[in-house]
């Protein structure tokens, strides 16, 4: 009695093109980015991002309250390095006031936005190890060593600031908390426990094939097309323009202090990655060397702030510019000479950097866009504003 | 600060206005100064696109830079509010795309020649252009400063 073979007819039918969401609700889109693709089998044709789901209306905001009242407002923008946010404001709005910051308050408020860049920096590679699967270390390995280094960064800025997070540091004019001998030398320790841990971390990413793999020569941004587009901060400097805002227009303290612009041309997420990982020990060393160089004196040059509304701004328009961990983040204010800004426009690096993956996307595989959105690094709390 | 050749320049061609972040040209020219601009003084790098609602205009701003001056320039358009309506730069430099899609969304600018005039940032279903000075902020779901 033998059994009759069965036979299985293998059907390939050609779908045309299928319209996939992929998102808002996603755990690789790092947040409530929502992209259409246009697929051919597993192949990308065409990708339209949509945006606006954590839109917050921030710019209108600032348009109703007092200068001295917007600075922790736009810390929550780019919720990764909130620092950065406020300091760009600050920057703008004592341009064009023309309020000096003392010495002192010029390194700190330097200090506190390159720890913020290198717990954000932390941040984006354990996510990057998420996103890019279980092939590193069994998926959240990477993600959970990446965190415990940047718990031990804010547990330093609470102790510093009295917040993990949103530390609220800078005021027009200076910064609110100060640096003293026991958090300097707790800093010092932090800066050798983070750059002990570096290797650790490379070596579950950077050093293993399958991360190799999956990021070389996937999403590669010509540089012409980056410059095209706007594209600002590590991912530019991945495709070979090696502009960095710290360094061609320095702000704050950034002027007198040694600063390498780490940069790649290969235009890949692998470069982008090497970037951002050679920018953490950059900051490292830039923390160790304002520790080290961090003059006496005052840190806020005004007056107590009794009424927040009592602070005006003569007319006109200002554009100012700082070096978020994702790029350049500009502050165009514009004054008629109130109480309040005219009319602030925020612009946000993760906004503009997200735009080129319409030109990125188109001809890879479902599995790179997560690799491309990865290494791009957008927030999209910065993005939707 | 700009550089005050290209400034210069870009005045005496187009007959356009210096301000301190830049010049400020007719809507007409905008586009053939943003090619010479690109082109001629070679600002490639596209930075960002914002607009103010003025008291009897709505100016439109493109900010640009140079690759290798790292010079930022602003190129400042002034539309009249009964007809806020000017030629995109997409084909002169891509970043505008959803520059000026945010512009459209927040201040109701028309962009001639845009590929895709969408809503960015609010529902397309939205009626109304937030930032205009005149948009009702006493509205049910609204806020009060």
């Amino acid at each position: 009695m033998g059994v009759p073979p069965v036979t299985v007819e293998v059907v390939e039918r050609e779908f045309g093109e299928l319209a996939l969401n992929m998102g808002p609700q996603h755990p690789s889109t790092h947040g409530v980015l929502r992209l259409v693709l246009h697929l051919s089998g597993e192949t990308v044709v065409r990708a339209k991002p949509s945006i606006g789901y954590l839109h917050r209306g921030v710019e209108k905001l600032s348009e109703h309250l007092a200068y001295d009242q917007l600075a922790p407002v736009y810390e929550r923008n780019d919720y990764l390095s909130p620092t950065a946010n406020s300091l760009a404001y600050c920057l703008a709005v004592e341009r064009l006031a023309s309020i000096e910051v003392p010495r002192r308050g010029r390194f700190m408020r330097a200090f506190v936005a390159e720890w913020q860049r290198i717990a954000s920096h932390l941040v984006w590679l354990g996510t990057l190890g998420l996103d890019l699967g279980g092939a590193l270390g069994g998926g959240t390995t990477l993600y959970m060593y990446c965190f415990r280094e940047r718990e031990k960064i804010l547990d330093f800025l609470e102790a510093l600031t009295g917040t993990r997070f949103h530390t609220n540091v800078n005021m027009i004019g200076g910064c609110r908390y100060d640096l003293d001998a026991a958090t300097a030398a707790w800093s010092e320790r932090l800066a050798a426990a983070v750059e002990a841990a570096l290797p650790e971390l490379h070596a579950m990413s950077g050093d293993t094939p399958i991360f190799r793999e999956r990021t070389r020569g996937v999403g590669v941004i010509p540089p012409d097309l980056a410059l095209a587009v706007g594209v600002t901060g590590p991912t530019l400097r991945g495709s070979g323009i090696a502009h960095d805002v710290r360094k061609d227009a320095p702000y704050d303290a950034y002027g007198e202090l040694p600063l390498s612009v780490p940069s790649r041309s290969a235009g890949d997420a692998e470069a982008r990655f090497q970037v951002r990982i050679e920018e953490i020990r950059a900051s490292l060393s830039l923390v160790r060397a304002i520790v080290a160089g961090l003059p006496a004196g005052p840190i806020f040059s005004r007056k107590p702030i009794k009424n927040p509304k009592a602070t005006k701004v003569p007319a006109g328009e200002v554009y100012a510019a700082v070096e978020s961990p994702r790029g350049e983040l500009g502050m165009h204010l514009v004054s008629e000479g109130g109480p309040k800004p005219y009319r602030l426009k925020i612009r946000a690096p993760s906004f503009c950097n997200l735009q080129v993956v319409e030109y990125l996307l188109p001809g890879g595989l479902v599995a790179d866009v997560v690799a491309i959105l990865g290494s791009l690094d957008p927030v999209m709390g910065d993005v939707d504003r | 600060m700009p550089a005050p050749e290209v400034v210069a320049a870009l005045a005496t061609r187009f007959a356009a206005a210096p301000f301190p972040l830049g010049v400020s040209v007719a809507r007409e020219s905008l586009v053939e100064a943003a090619r010479v601009l690109r082109d001629h003084h070679g600002y490639r790098y596209y930075l960002l696109g914002t607009a103010t609602e003025r008291a009897d205009a709505i100016e439109v701003l493109h900010a640009v830079r140079h690759p290798a001056t790292l010079d930022t320039l602003f190129l400042k358009t002034a539309l009249p509010k009964d007809d806020p309506t000017v030629d995109s730069l997409v084909l002169v430099w891509s970043g505008a795309d959803w520059n000026e899609r945010e512009i459209y969304d927040l201040f109701g600018v028309r962009f001639r020649g845009h590929p895709d005039l969408r809503r960015i940032l609010l529902p397309d279903e939205y009626e109304g252009h937030p930032l205009r000075k005149d948009f009702p902020m006493d509205a049910p779901w609204g806020f009060r400063p």
